[in-house]
C-alpha cells in the first residue's frame, strides 16, 4: 500500500504550548480516518501542517510534496473543508463555481451543477445570505466535484442540525469516496462517524495516544457488563474504565483475554466514544 | 496566465462597490452639479435680465478671432477632463483602502483558509491584488472620467446651442481625442508611481495581526517624527522634510493619482501651459512623462517590489486563522 500522509518527528510549539510534540504517524490510500481529540489537543494543527499551512519541525510528506514549499502544487491534490464559516461572503454561488472551474484543474462542473441542483441553492445567491448548513453544501459541492485524492475535514459540520450532518456525511460516502481517496476527519461528534471510520487515531496533549484500524480496534478493545458479584474479579484484571448502570457495572479492557471475560458477563464492542473517554481520562484535571 | 485572469477578476467580483460603482457614482455626482450650476445660471441670468445668454454668445462667436477661438476650445477641454479630478480623488482613497485590506479581511473573516485550499500560489495571490490597485482600478476611473467629459461636453454643446451657438463649431474647436489620450497615457506612470504605497500598505495589510491602518500610518510618521526629533537626515546632509516629503508621503499618498506633480518639476511646467489655453498640457505625456527620468520614480519602484515581496512572504507563514 502507498502512504498518503507520512509524518516523522512532527513537532510544533506555540508560544508557551507544544502543540505537536515528535508525533510520528502514517497514513495509506483508500483510508478514512478519525483524528479524534479533546479541544487543544493539536488536531487542528496536525491539520494545518498538512495542509502547509503552518511552519513545524520535523518531516511531513503529503502525496510527495512537502507542503511547507510546495503547497501551490500540493493542493491540485488536496481538498479542505474547515469548520463551516470559511467561505468568503461576498461570494456568490455562481461565482463560487466559476472562479474554482477555471483555476482547479481537476474540477468538474458538471458535477458541481447536478449536485447542487438538489440543493435549494440558487445561482445569484451570495453566501451571506445562506444559512450554515446551506455554506456546508455549497464547499461540499465544490470540493466533491474535484477529484483530490486526499479530502481533510476539520469539524465540517460543527453547528450544523442533525440533517444536514447525516446528509454531508452520506454525500460523502455515496458520491465521493472510493479507494484512490483519502479522507481525514476530525470531530468532536464521534458517534455520527464512528460507522464510517476505518482508521482511529485518537491525539492528547501532542501526541498520537491511539493509532490502528478499526478492525484492531473490535479485537483488542472489549466492553463487559458485570454483576456487583464479578465486579472485584474484573477490577482485578486492571480495566482501562469501569462505570456503573443500572446497578451493574461495566469495564472497558485493553487486550483482556476475551473468553475469560465472557464467562463474567455480557461482552460487548464498545463505542468509539466510549473508548474516547475511557483513554482520555483526567485530560481537563 | 487564465489562472491569473480568473484571480483578478475575483478581485473586481469582490470590490465592484470600490472599483466600479464608486468612481461611476462621483463621475454621476459631478455631472448633477453641473446641471444645476447651469439651470442656476440660466434662471438668475433670466429674473435679472442680464444678457450674457440670448443671442449675444452666438454673435460673440461669430465675430471671435483664433484666440478666443482657442479659448473656447481650451474651456471645452477643461469640461472634457475636469471629471478627471473628484473621480481621481475618490480612486486614490478606494485603492488605499483596498490595498490596506486586501491581504488582512479574508484573514480576520478566515475565508483565506478557503483560499489558500486552492491551487495558487502566494506569489499570484499577491501579484493578482497588486494588478488590482495598479491598473484595474485606474483602468476604470479613466474609463469613467472620459464618459463623464464626453457626456459634459455635449451637455455643454447642447446648452450653448439654445443659446445660438452651433454645437459641432464647439465641438471641433476642443480636442477630446487628445484629452482621452492624454488620461490614458497616465495609467501605466500611476501604477509605477503608486508602486511604493502599494507595497508598503499591502505589506501592513498582510503582516498586521491586527489593526493594519494603524501600523501603515504610524510606522511611517513615528519614524518621520524620530527623524525629524534627532536630525538623523543631517547625517546623509539631506533635511528632515526630504524624509518627510519621500518616504513618509510616498508610501501613503502615492496612491492618489496626480500626487507625482508634487515631485515632478516637468508636470509642474505642464501648468503653465494653461495660460496658453492649453489645459490637456498638464496631463500630456510630453509632460508628464518626463517623471520617468527621475531616480524618485524607479527607487520607489524598487522599494515596492521589495515591500510586495515582504507581503508574499507575510502571505505565506501569517498563520492565526
Amino acid at each position: 500500500m502507498n502512504a498518503v500522509v507520512t509524518a516523522n518527528g512532527l513537532t510544533k510549539a506555540y508560544k508557551n504550548s507544544l502543540a505537536l510534540n515528535d508525533v510520528s504517524f502514517r497514513i495509506e490510500s483508500g483510508r478514512i480516518v478519525g483524528l479524534i481529540g479533546p479541544n487543544g489537543a493539536g488536531k487542528t494543527t496536525a491539520l494545518k501542517a498538512i495542509l502547509g499551512l503552518t511552519d513545524f519541525k520535523g518531516e511531513l510528506n503529503v502525496l510527495g510534496f512537502d507542503p511547507r514549499t510546495q503547497r501551490d502544487k500540493l493542493m491540485e491534490q488536496v481538498c479542505f473543508i474547515a469548520d463551516v464559516a470559511v467561505l468568503p461572503r461576498w461570494i456568490r454561488v455562481r461565482e463560487a463555481i466559476d472562479f474554482v472551474a477555471n483555476v482547479h484543474p481537476r474540477f468538474n462542473r458538471a458535477k458541481c451543477e447536478a449536485f447542487l441542483a438538489r440543493t435549494k441553492l440558487t445561482p445569484n445567491q451570495r453566501v451571506k445570505q445562506m444559512s450554515k448548513g446551506m455554506i456546508v453544501q455549497l464547499h461540499l459541492a465544490l470540493v466533491m466535484a474535484i477529484d483530490a485524492r486526499l479530502l481533510v475535514l476539520d469539524e465540517p459540520t460543527l453547528g450544523l442540525d442533525i440533517l444536514y450532518r447525516k446528509q454531508f456525511y452520506q454525500s460523502l460516502l455515496e458520491d465521493y469516496f472510493d479507494e484512490n481517496k483519502t479522507i481525514i476527519v476530525t470531530t468532536h461528534q464521534v458517534e455520527e462517524i464512528e460507522h464510517i471510520l476505518t482508521d482511529l487515531m485518537f491525539i492528547r496533549d501532542g501526541k498520537i495516544v491511539l493509532d490502528t484500524d478499526m478492525d484492531t480496534v473490535g479485537e483488542r478493545f472489549v466492553e463487559v457488563m458485570v454483576g456487583a458479584d464479578q465486579a472485584a474479579a474484573a477490577r482485578n484484571m486492571k480495566p482501562l474504565d469501569e462505570r456503573q448502570v443500572f446497578g451493574k457495572s461495566i469495564f472497558l479492557f485493553d487486550g483482556a483475554d476475551r473468553a475469560t471475560l465472557e464467562r463474567m458477563g455480557e461482552v460487548r464492542r464498545p463505542t468509539v466514544s466510549d473508548l474516547f473517554v475511557a483513554t482520555m481520562k483526567g485530560t481537563y484535571a | 496566465m487564465k489562472t491569473f485572469y480568473w484571480l483578478v477578476k475575483r478581485e473586481f467580483w469582490e470590490h465592484r462597490g470600490g472599483f466600479l460603482w464608486a468612481p461611476v457614482v462621483t463621475g454621476a455626482v459631478f455631472l448633477i452639479l453641473n446641471v444645476m450650476a447651469i439651470i442656476a445660471a440660466e434662471v438668475m441670468s433670466a429674473r435679472h435680465g442680464v444678457q450674457i445668454g440670448g443671442n449675444d454668445i452666438g454673435m460673440m462667436m461669430r465675430n471671435a478671432d483664433a484666440g478666443d477661438l482657442a479659448q473656447v476650445g481650451a474651456a471645452a477641454d477643461v469640461a472634457m477632463i475636469s471629471s478627471m479630478g473628484m473621480i481621481g480623488i475618490v480612486m486614490g482613497i478606494v485603492v488605499l483602502f483596498y490595498c490596506l485590506g486586501s491581504l488582512y479581511d479574508d484573514r480576520r473573516d478566515r475565508s483565506v483558509l478557503f483560499w489558500k485550499s486552492l491551487p495558487v500560489s502566494n506569489t499570484s495571490t499577491v501579484l493578482s491584488k497588486v494588478a488590482s490597485a495598479a491598473l484595474v482600478a485606474p483602468v476604470i476611473a479613466v474609463v469613467v472620467s472620459i464618459a463623464c467629459g464626453l457626456l459634459q461636453l455635449i451637455l455643454f454643446a447642447i446648452v450653448l446651442s439654445f443659446h445660438g451657438v452651433n454645437a459641432w463649431q464647439l465641438l471641433t474647436l476642443s480636442h477630446p481625442i487628445r484629452a482621452i489620450a492624454s488620461l490614458v497615457s497616465n495609467i501605466p506612470l500611476y501604477a509605477l508611481w503608486a508602486m511604493p504605497a502599494i507595497g508598503w500598505l499591502m505589506l501592513c495589510s498582510s503582516g498586521a495581526r491586527s489593526k493594519p491602518f494603524l501600523w501603515a500610518v504610524a510606522v511611517p510618521v513615528v519614524l518621520g517624527l524620530l527623524v525629524s526629533w534627532f536630525g538623523i537626515m543631517g547625517l546623509f546632509n539631506l533635511s528632515s522634510s526630504w524624509f518627510w516629503g519621500n518616504v513618509v508621503q510616498r508610501v501613503l499618498l502615492s496612491v492618489f493619482p496626480g500626487s507625482s506633480l508634487v515631485f515632478d518639476k516637468h508636470g509642474l511646467q505642464g501648468m503653465n501651459d494653461l495660460g496658453d489655453n492649453n489645459p490637456l498640457g498638464a496631463l500630456s505625456p510630453d509632460h508628464t512623462y518626463g517623471l520617468l527620468a527621475s531616480p524618485n520614480l524607479w527607487i520607489g519602484v524598487l522599494a515596492g517590489v521589495v515591500l510586495i515581496a515582504g507581503a508574499v512572504w507575510f502571505r505565506r507563514v501569517r498563520d492565526d486563522s
